[in-house]
């Protein structure tokens, strides 16, 4: 009985696949997919290598301070980096009276309510603040944005795949639209106020190029900024940003690991042990 | 469910495994060097779910308060927060000043003096943290119309403790003076408490 | 229960027998695992895996209800407050990835679990019960993981609870009602993320509640074993403790090893990228893919584009979904052959290898873009999964003919060892 109804049922499926299966073969052959412009002109992300990549991985604080300079005088502009406060930035280096005085010297105020009136007010910065937005909300980034909502970098290196070598080679990857593009596929070309880099998705970015010049970001340290030296430490900046707690992982983890195969090693002894007199 | 139970004569040892059986030391080393392992590791995993419920970083880094005294006159008071704490900031009158000072430290609890419990140069600023250090209550007395207690300083309602006008305890069941935190003058009218 | 030879509790201490004249607590433990369990002597390394998914799941209770005193289930917070463990909480990056991870853990360990049941027959009577709990487990799984996946409130989050509470709404009349009821609204807000987090809290503890059932429906007849031969003798089995749980601590190290390693260093490994994006319910990701675990079920869904019967597309889709797993309560039934262990049945042992492809194919295709070309493979596969267990398996189950049994599982232990005997001690030992 139950196998009876099982077989009934299972043909049912296995029919209505097959029908659901010739449709897509039919489909398919009357109208073979096209490949977009995305399919032809998309690139995979270029190859980046930063200190912190890997299981040994630790942070280039130089790198790190560097990349949130970058951040500071360029991307800051436009991008929010919410969920970083000033304090953490002792992770990538800075001491108590440095981050005290960048806090103190942030161009954008915490937004704040004046005591004696109520009134919405601002007041500086101070280390246990989060970096404030450029912006006071979405409404308004997109109005000074050509409508493109510049999105928040706290989590970038995370929330795209690709992670920083995406973010790397979209600030570096700006190009000539291909000439085969314009030719093949016109309704593809980016609209005005979209620009064309082949790393985007979409291939159309509503951000502009912004590492554009040699010396754009005047390093302290002697490094010379070149446009893709600064895309680099800002993508390095990134990371840190999107994972602080990186280092500490690697180095737990490798304690974890160490512990665990000796504990294997000395269970599997036990386990040897208990069972030698019996055939198993 | 019983036969189990039934089945076996008391007494006898069941099943392959015989434990005299074997050279001891061996046997012992390896299984008990396993299971310490393990126990040890268990103990060091328990740690990250202990720590995770002592204050975290955000916690932590909201430490420090600003207060402008150039608004509190003579015999005033304010109470501003400090840590999600009130903190009571009192410009003492001269008369206050000198009953504090009256007291012999032989008669208090928590012997303090008042130069003890100022910063030099503002011994009428009194910046105490407003939490009773009996069982945690807000005292009353820094507000207007408020009791102040037999003292003149602050009176807890809880359970009645009585502070002085340097917020000693000098009554009921609170073992020590209310917590003057850290804090530093500025200017002579603006200071910062916390570090 | 269990068998007459099986060691009695003695307690020693007299602590230990007041103990066990107030609350025999010790000796239920004792019995079910420890020296008062005799287990079949032969079991292999597939064993573990029970013991494993326990482990798991206590990883995971213990990791989720500290995470929960960070957490807030509020949509305008949720994210940031998964945000402020990773970054603020001691040592609460620590504690979300191993809780995000030890979910992927634990659908590994169980499906190895639910592979091995079916490859040595231990869905087949007398363990009809053990299987049947064991899927009700399954389910109770899924819809804890689903329920969890949805808390950081990112893009996938809110997109997946979007598209799972749609399944709902294939139901004819009454399914997009049912669907406002689930959410609370017209879309994954407050008060599904609330109800989410609630039932999410709850879950685990009914799973637990259900493993213990399990484990009792297990004990009656007691454990089955590779050769699928039924315990004769005392001499077939050796109890629990030691030399089980010598062999799990074993197993529990090499499992919390592999889990080390994905959660120190690839943590991010098995999760989504765009869940790192804040919920934005005017924007669905380009590509929207459940974890890995659901991808095979994801693909069966995604197979049926026809309309067919009078029925649509999308309630054959969600139907067949269901019916996936909902068919394995049956499988006790469909499958009638006597001879329980693949190892004797070369026809189904041959299906069920072809079957645990097909289960790699509709992952496969589960996971990718819902292209033509991913589609028909989907398709071809989807039908050979219900063909497996629908038309093939009650065939084979009176066609086959199973090679000779052994007379006992020591007498297949003492022939293994035999095979063995001749080489010398240099040569290497033959896999079984």
């Amino acid at each position: 009985m139950v196998r009876t109804i099982a077989n009934a049922v299972g043909a049912l499926f296995v029919l209505s696949l097959l029908a659901a299966l010739w449709g897509s073969i039919s489909g398919v052959i009357s109208d073979p997919p096209k490949p977009t412009a995305a399919d032809l002109f998309h690139k995979e992300p270029k190859a980046l290598h930063l200190a912190s990549d890997g299981p040994f991985g630790k942070f280039d604080q130089q790198q790190l301070q560097r990349g949130f300079q970058v951040f500071k005088e360029v991307c800051s502009n436009c991008h929010s980096l919410k969920l970083v406060a000033f304090r953490d930035l002792k992770g990538i280096g800075y001491d108590d009276a440095q981050i005290k005085a960048i806090a103190d010297q942030w161009a954008v105020e915490q937004p704040t309510t004046n005591p004696d009136t109520g009134e919405p007010a601002t007041r500086k910065n101070l280390p246990s603040d989060h970096i404030p937005p450029p912006f006071a909300n979405d409404i308004a980034a997109r109005a000074a944005n050509n409508n493109a909502l510049p999105p928040d970098l706290s989590l970038m290196a995370k929330a795209r795949e690709g992670g920083a070598p995406y973010i790397y080679s979209i600030l570096t990857g700006y190009e000539p639209i291909p000439v085969a593009l314009k030719k093949n596929f016109p309704d593809s070309l980016p609209l005005p106020g979209l620009h064309y880099n082949p790393y985007f998705p979409s291939l159309n970015i509503a951000m502009a190029q912004q590492l554009t010049t040699e010396g754009q970001v005047q390093y302290q340290d002697g490094t010379r900024p070149t446009v893709d030296q600064m895309a680099e430490d800002v993508s390095a900046f990134l990371v840190w940003a999107a994972e602080p707690k990186l280092e500490s992982r690697h180095v737990a983890g490798f304690a974890t690991v160490i512990f665990l195969v000796i504990f294997c090693f000395l269970a599997w002894g036990a386990y040897q042990n208990v069972w030698r007199d019996l055939e198993h | 469910m019983a036969t189990a139970d039934d089945a076996i004569p008391p007494g006898e040892a069941p099943g392959p495994y015989h434990e005299d059986v074997h050279d001891p030391r061996r046997r012992d080393f390896l299984n008990i060097a396993a299971v310490s392992f393990a126990g040890a590791g268990a103990v060091v995993a328990i740690l990250p779910l202990i720590n995770q419920m002592s204050p975290s970083a955000d916690v932590l880094a909201l430490s420090t308060t600003d207060v402008d005294l150039s608004k509190i006159g003579k015999g005033q008071a304010v109470t501003t927060s400090y840590r999600s704490q009130p903190l009571f900031v009192r410009n003492l009158l001269p008369k206050e000043i000198a009953e504090a000072d009256a007291v012999p430290l032989s008669d208090l609890r928590d012997p303090q003096t008042l130069e003890e419990r100022t910063k030099e140069g503002h011994k009428d600023w009194l910046i105490v943290i407003g939490v009773c250090t009996h069982l945690g209550c807000v005292p009353l007395g820094n507000k207007e119309g408020e009791p102040r207690g037999e003292f003149g300083g602050y009176f807890c309602p809880c359970h009645g403790s009585q502070y002085d006008t340097a917020a000693r305890i000098r009554k009921g069941p609170a073992p020590r003076n209310l917590v003057v935190p850290d804090y530093k003058f500025n200017t002579p009218t603006t200071i910062t408490v916390g570090s | 229960m269990s068998f007459p030879w099986a060691q009695q509790y003695q307690p020693k201490h007299p602590l230990m027998r007041w103990i066990d004249e107030k609350l025999p607590l010790p000796r239920l433990v004792y019995n079910s695992v420890g020296g008062g369990y005799p287990v079949p002597r032969n079991l292999n390394y597939w064993w573990n895996f029970g013991v494993l998914a326990g482990a798991a799941l206590a990883i995971q209770i213990i990791t989720g209800v500290v995470l929960a005193m960070h957490y807030a289930a509020n949509a305008g917070v949720a994210f940031d407050s998964v945000e402020h463990i990773m970054r603020d909480v001691n040592a609460g990056w620590f504690l979300r990835y191993a809780h995000a991870t030890g979910a992927s853990m634990f659908f590994i360990v169980v499906y190895i679990h639910i592979f091995r049941g079916l490859y040595y027959g231990s869905y087949k009577a007398p363990r009809e019960m053990v299987w049947l709990l064991g899927v009700v487990i399954f389910l109770l799984m899924m819809a804890t993981a689903f329920m969890g996946y949805v808390l950081p409130w990112g893009q996938m989050s809110f997109w997946g609870a979007q598209v799972i509470t749609g399944f709902f709404s294939a139901i004819p009349v009454v399914g997009e009602n049912i669907r406002i009821w689930l959410l609370g609204g017209y879309a994954p807000g407050d008060a599904s993320l609330n109800r989410f987090f609630s039932l999410h809290y709850l879950l685990p503890f009914v799973i637990a509640a259900v493993i213990i059932l399990h484990i009792w429906a297990l004990h009656i007849p007691g454990s089955n074993n590779p050769t699928g031969v039924d315990v004769k003798g005392e001499q077939d089995t050796v109890p629990f403790h030691p030399y089980y749980t010598a062999k799990d601590g074993f197993g529990l190290g090499v499992f919390l090893l592999v889990f080390a390693v994905i959660l120190f260093f690839a943590p991010n490994y098995l999760g989504h990228a765009d869940n790192y994006i804040p919920a934005n319910p005017l924007s669905t990701p380009a590509e929207i893919v459940p974890e890995w675990y659901f991808w095979p079920f994801y693909a069966i869904l995604r197979a049926f584009t026809a309309n067919f019967l009078w029925i649509p597309a999308k309630l054959w889709g969600v139907m067949a979904m269901f019916s996936s797993i909902l068919l394995l309560f049956f499988l006790p039934w469909i499958d009638s052959s006597p001879v329980r262990s693949a190892r004797y049945r070369p026809t189904y042992r041959m299906f069920f290898f072809i079957w645990l492809l097909d289960i790699l194919v509709l992952g496969w295709c589960g996971g990718s873009p819902a292209t033509p070309g991913y589609i028909i493979v989907g398709q071809f596969a989807a039908a050979y999964y219900f063909a497996h267990f629908l038309i093939i398996l009650p065939i084979i189950s009176r066609s086959e003919r199973p090679r000779p049994l052994p007379n006992s599982i020591t007498e297949a232990v003492l022939a293994k060892a035999h095979d063995r005997a001749p080489h010398g001690a240099g040569d290497p030992v033959p896999a079984e």
